[in-house]
């Protein structure tokens, strides 16, 4: 037996998880697709006492159009997130971003709730997430609450849920007009944990200059790291190589601080940041130009 | 002690119940309680792709899923693929023909992996089979044969 010992329930209502945690959240360890969890435990790197499987909670396995945003069940796996025809259209950056969640395989059990609530620094939903101003749902015995995505990541493998809570729903906003997206990331084979990723998120204005921009990087922190100051140097501009290249470095010389390891220094992180945030940039910038030249672009 | 949780579940078309410790990997129940060896168990935390199993038609590792959890569910194994003692899979069938193996230790997570990728997408590219087959290790073949035998029993499941 490769995980330790260990209690294990599994409801089959959400009632009965937040039951459960009410009187145990802190022993307690939740199983969602456990594609990160049971590699740990199979390591006995994590010996939960109690460990709660929510994959009988199939109410929330869902994704739902909701006033031109989209809602997320927790539960919902992360290879629906690449067939659902409503990602496309209402989140194109998540879209984007989802085949380089590790493989198939793995995408098959992982879940969307599962990968926000890990806080892993690597992930790639964490930072999707935070560029498209998500929101989480944190529910438990004793009510519910909302959490904007960049006050959910507290840290490293960290979060502000409770140990009575449990992350049940996300919700992105519907897509901005003129805006364009892209996300992009550096592994050393398709699938590796990114050496450094970044989803990133340009609005334009009606004059085609850059009236918001939106940068956050995965694998250069404890968490998703947003490039704020960079972000706002690029508003008002056109976007011109100049003005990508001032906003590229800063963001990789002062708005993050990368660990080094065996396989890139600290400096390379840098600099696979610098150039993937022009790269980034340059494609949200030309997906946006082209929604802005779509012939019916307008409310939507 | 422990507890002994009550499983039962599909395997290759057989129904089996069983009772099982939670902690027991779906990768070890398969090979140690119903005796399907042909799920093999490399790295046994993700990453070398040798225990794909079908879950309710779905490819997963099976060494990250716990026994329990397969309660209810219905699993293919690569013992289920042949369709008579003596016959191989079309697929099987060209990885033989193409070299696609030496060791063979890492094959079943691959045929496991591709059956459902060819049915869903019966002609695909090169790039496409060798996106499918990213989270699956080979340290014999060099993966160019692998890429063959799928391409050739891609071609002839088509023109069947």
């Amino acid at each position: 037996m490769k995980p330790a010992s260990f209690e294990y329930l599994a409801p089959d209502s959400l009632d009965a998880a937040l039951d459960i945690l009410a009187h145990r959240g802190g022993e307690a360890k939740l199983l969602a697709g456990g594609q990160s969890l049971i590699p740990v435990m199979n390591f006995r790197l994590a010996q939960p006492s109690l460990l709660v499987d929510l994959n009988r909670l199939r109410d929330l396995d869902y994704l739902r159009e909701d006033g031109g945003g989209l809602r997320i069940g927790a539960m919902t796996r992360q290879r629906r997130l690449e067939r659902d025809p409503l990602v496309p259209r209402l989140a194109p950056l998540l879209r984007e971003a989802v085949p380089f969640i590790a493989h198939p395989q793995i995408r098959n059990r992982g879940t969307v709730g599962g990968s926000l609530a890990h806080a892993d620094p690597a992930a790639e939903l964490p930072a999707v997430a935070v560029a498209l101003d998500a929101r989480v749902r944190l529910q438990s015995a004793r009510g519910e609450r909302w959490v904007e995505a960049r006050e959910f990541f507290a840290g490293l493998f960290t979060t502000v849920l409770e140990p009575d809570e449990m992350l049940v729903e996300v919700a992105l906003p519907p897509p901005p007009a003129l805006t364009g997206w892209a996300f992009l990331e550096v592994a050393r084979r398709h699938g590796d944990y990114a050496q450094v990723g970044i989803a990133a998120r340009v609005t334009l204005d009606e004059g085609g200059r850059c009236r918001e921009a939106r940068l956050v990087y995965l694998s250069v922190g404890d968490g998703p790291v947003e490039a704020r100051e960079a972000a706002r140097m690029l508003a008002g501009t056109d976007l011109s190589d100049e003005a990508i290249a001032a906003a590229s470095d800063k963001a990789s010389r002062d708005e993050m601080d990368p660990t080094g390891d065996i396989h890139a220094s600290a400096d390379f992180k840098r600099h696979l940041a610098r150039v993937l945030t022009g790269r980034a940039l340059r494609r949200a910038g030309a997906r946006a130009q082209a929604r802005a030249q779509a012939p019916g672009r307008g409310k939507e | 002690m422990s507890v002994l949780h009550r499983v039962k579940l599909t395997v290759n078309g057989k129904t089996c119940e069983r009772e099982v410790e939670a902690r027991l990997l779906l990768s070890d129940f398969l090979r140690h309680d119903l005796g399907l060896t042909g799920t093999h168990v490399g790295c046994e935390h993700g990453v070398c792709g040798a225990c794909t199993i079908l879950l309710d038609g779905d490819p997963v590792r099976s060494c990250l899923i716990l026994a329990v959890q397969a309660d209810g569910r219905e699993l293919m194994t690569v013992e289920g693929l042949a369709p008579a003692p003596g016959e191989l899979h079309p697929l099987q069938q060209a990885f033989w023909e193409a070299h696609g193996l030496q060791c063979g230790f890492c094959t079943p997570g691959f045929l496991m992996t591709l059956v459902p990728f060819l049915e869903e997408n019966p002609s695909p590219t090169e790039h496409e089979i060798r996106h499918a087959i990213s989270g699956n290790l080979c340290r014999c073949t060099g993966y160019q044969h692998i890429v063959d035998a799928v391409q050739l029993a891609a071609d002839r499941m088509e023109t069947k």
